[in-house]
């Protein structure tokens, strides 16, 4: 596609009550590559929590409300999440497959919907300052975003660019870290052992911050190495890039 | 929460707290996925090979009663007996009763994952006929009076320091028996050969059956299937009703990616070929339809065992599967706490949809909850089954059937519904903030009420911020302008 003006930016419903800062640092990135960005007000979750709970309906109400609210423009929307953009990009076509209404508009959302580091990789292509010091950083690849989306490369390639050297996969970084949404609580010690797993990875990789493209995997694993009182912690890819333009600001 | 999902729920537990249980899953199903990655990565056109397989599966599938029937026409005339078993009973039935006109009294057998769901060793035992595995890893969960716990390993919850104690304690095993690996390999295999040259009959599962034939495919890598369908003078093939392809070719196809998904080999061991009993015909070989070697009969019974109900409907998609393992050995859950915590015959994300689908949802349907839906399974499977969307599928028939447990199925439609409501949302976060800002400690939480407890056990919770990104993003636009 042609190098967009404006995008919309959906935040998701944890970022926006969560963590503030990953949404501005998003935001300002985009900004900081020239394209404008819109907030509609109006949005809120994208139904996930629900959808992979089995409550279709209730996934399909807010579906519909997060569809409404994202077609009033056609600009292309912009996710700090693999999952919610699959959500989105997958789910939501096969959520109102055969539905007259909201199927097209689902399938038209879906073709202009990108998760953050897609959107950055394979739309914007460079622009990216590189930031040759800072922290160590170590890579978890959110499962949604790499087996939904196939983001193997786009998150990858976005902190070669910030990080260069760096940054490294963490060991096992493609295994999931056990948030699975409601599954963390569900399943709680389940869900907690594959964390513990992930944790040993990340104090394993000696890095200062574990990255990843998903707030709801980094709350995770960040609220898993403050209960351990590791040295390390969580940030958002959008956060490490944003830390990249202030560094290429001061300098 | 139901009895059986807090039964399964108290496994899960118990599994987690076994740490030698956890050593043994970690070294094996790495081992596995690692060996099928190898294999598959060796294999030069493995996505197209995937592509077919599936294919192949899907359309047999679609017309499994015209292959069935053909299969039974083709076996027939090659001189097998064919029998149906709508259930789990029925099958027991006819093979106990196969068992008593033959007047066997020993029956040897090779691995068969349908065999252990129709629990036919117990009912066989109960008739008179003394059952003995002849897999090395079901033999040893024999004598342990213990269960399989992975559908192509069985014995993957267990050491080998737990076999040597095993063979020593129940099987009078001498010291020397037990040394090493090949030690009790050679135990197992002396002990087994008196058994094979006694049994009247010889009870195999099957991997795949073609239609085209009526033949019975057979795969192994102990040469155990072989002696247990040639050496008795009966020989019963217990098939899961979906296992059939229509043709040789297809098998072939089949074959080339169930090893390698299984255990990373290229091809088993032993891969056999079952068409009819020892019979003159117009003389040997297939051309001439004699077959000089093999038992005097053999029985070929279908299982259906609810399988025929998932046909056309969401489910349906599972019957595609080819037993490899491969998502038992990738599954993050499965790696944490083994095949038994599952509580059922089929473990895994497998066995998370064949369960509820062929037994119920009642009793079953909780296994389908414990899937952090990461997608690991359906990148392994050979078949490419949407191993996810079947898992979702199991949860929305719960949640249909009120399964769920009642907090979500109070929290689900009031999150809907306030998600649909713009202004009731942004009040909603703004009191989460609020209420974040009274209980946090550096921006996190320590400890959380109710059903939220699970998640504060093992982590801390972040605080909600006391602004949220909606709120700031605007109060910023607003200052610029």
């Amino acid at each position: 596609m042609p190098r967009p003006s404006r995008v919309q930016f959906f935040a998701t419903c944890l970022v926006d009550v969560f963590s503030p800062s990953v949404g501005l640092a998003a935001v300002a990135v985009l900004e900081r590559l020239g394209v404008g960005v819109d907030v509609v007000p109006d949005q809120t979750c994208c139904g996930q929590p629900a959808f992979n709970g089995g409550f279709v309906e209730e996934a399909a109400a807010m579906a519909r409300h997060t569809i409404d609210v994202l077609s009033r423009s056609p600009d292309p929307v912009v996710v700090p999440s693999g999952s919610c953009a699959d959500m989105i990009a997958g789910r939501y076509p096969e959520i109102f497959d055969g539905d007259a209404v909201y199927g097209p508009k689902a399938r038209a959302l879906a073709e202009r919907t990108y998760e953050f580091c897609q959107f950055l990789a394979d739309v914007l292509g460079a622009g990216l300052p590189a930031a040759a010091s800072g922290p160590a950083l170590a890579y978890h690849a959110s499962c949604h975003g790499l087996r939904g989306l196939g983001l193997r490369a786009q998150p990858r390639a976005v902190l070669r660019a910030v990080a260069g050297g760096r940054c490294r996969d963490l060991p096992d970084a493609e295994v999931c870290c056990g948030f699975g949404g409601v599954f963390a609580v569900k399943m709680g010690p389940l869900s907690g052992a594959m964390l513990e797993s992930k944790l040993d990875a990340v104090e394993a990789s000696g890095a200062d911050f574990v990255v990843a493209t998903d707030l709801s995997c980094l709350m995770h694993i960040g609220g898993g190495l403050r209960r351990r009182g590791s040295r390390a912690a969580a940030r958002h890819i959008a956060e490490v890039v944003a830390d990249a333009f202030a560094e290429d600001r001061r300098e | 929460m139901s009895d059986a999902a807090r039964a399964f729920h108290q496994r899960i537990d118990a599994a987690l707290a076994d740490r030698a249980l956890g050593d043994a899953l970690a070294l094996t199903t790495g081992r596995l996925a690692g060996g099928r990655a190898a294999a598959m990565a060796a294999f030069a056109d493995a996505e197209a090979a995937r592509d077919e397989a599936r294919r192949i599966r899907a359309a047999a599938i679609a017309r499994l009663d015209q292959l069935l029937e053909r299969f039974e026409r083709e076996a027939t005339a090659r001189g097998c007996r064919v029998h149906w078993a709508e259930t789990a009973a029925d099958a027991t039935r006819i093979v106990t009763a196969i068992a008593q006109e033959a007047r066997v009294t020993l029956a040897v057998k090779s691995k068969s994952m349908v065999s252990e769901e129709i629990e036919l060793n117990a009912a066989l035992e109960r008739s008179g006929v003394r059952v003995v595995e002849t897999d090395l890893g079901e033999f040893v969960v024999q004598i342990a009076g213990d269960r399989p716990s992975h559908i192509i390993t069985p014995i993957i919850h267990r050491s080998r320091h737990d076999v040597a104690r095993l063979f020593r304690e129940k099987a009078n095993a001498a010291p020397e028996d037990v040394a090493d690996i090949p030690a009790m390999t050679a135990f197992a295999r002396r002990t087994l050969r008196a058994e094979f040259l006694q049994a009247g009959m010889g009870i195999s599962g099957a991997n795949v059956a073609v239609a085209e034939t009526g033949t019975v495919c057979l795969v192994t890598n102990e040469g155990n299937g072989r002696l247990t369908t040639t050496l008795p003078r009966v020989h019963v093939a217990l098939v899961g009703i979906e296992r059939i392809v229509p043709s040789a070719a297809d098998l072939a196809a089949v074959l080339s990616l169930l090893a390698r998904s299984a255990t990373g080999q290229a091809l088993s061991v032993y891969t056999s070929l079952i068409s009819g009993p020892r019979r003159a015909g117009a003389g040997p070989g297939p051309a001439k339809g004699g077959e000089p070697d093999g038992p005097d009969d053999v029985h070929v019974v279908f299982v259906d065992n609810g399988r025929s109900r998932l046909l056309g409907g969401p489910l349906a998609e599972i019957l595609y599967c080819i037993r490899c393992g491969a998502c038992l050995n990738v599954c993050p859950v499965y790696q944490k706490v083994g095949g038994h915590a599952y509580g059922g015959v089929y473990p895994g994300p497998v066995g998370s949809v064949v369960m509820p689908g062929l037994l119920g949802l009642e009793a079953w349907s909780e296994l389908a909850q414990a899937s952090s839906l990461c997608g690991a399974c359906r990148e392994a499977c050979p078949v490419r089954i949407d191993l996810p969307r079947l898992l979702l599928e199991v949860r929305r028939q719960a949640a249909a059937k009120r399964l769920a447990p009642r907090w979500l199925r109070v929290a689900m439609p009031v999150y809907a519904a306030v998600a649909r409501r713009p202004r009731l949302y942004r009040s909603a976060v703004a009191a989460a903030g609020l209420l974040g800002r009274m209980v946090a400690k550096g921006g996190w939480i320590r400890w959380l009420p109710g059903p939220l407890g699970a998640w504060t056990a093992s982590r801390d919770f972040p605080a909600p911020a006391t602004r949220s990104f909606l709120q700031q993003h605007r109060l910023r636009k607003e200052a610029a302008r």
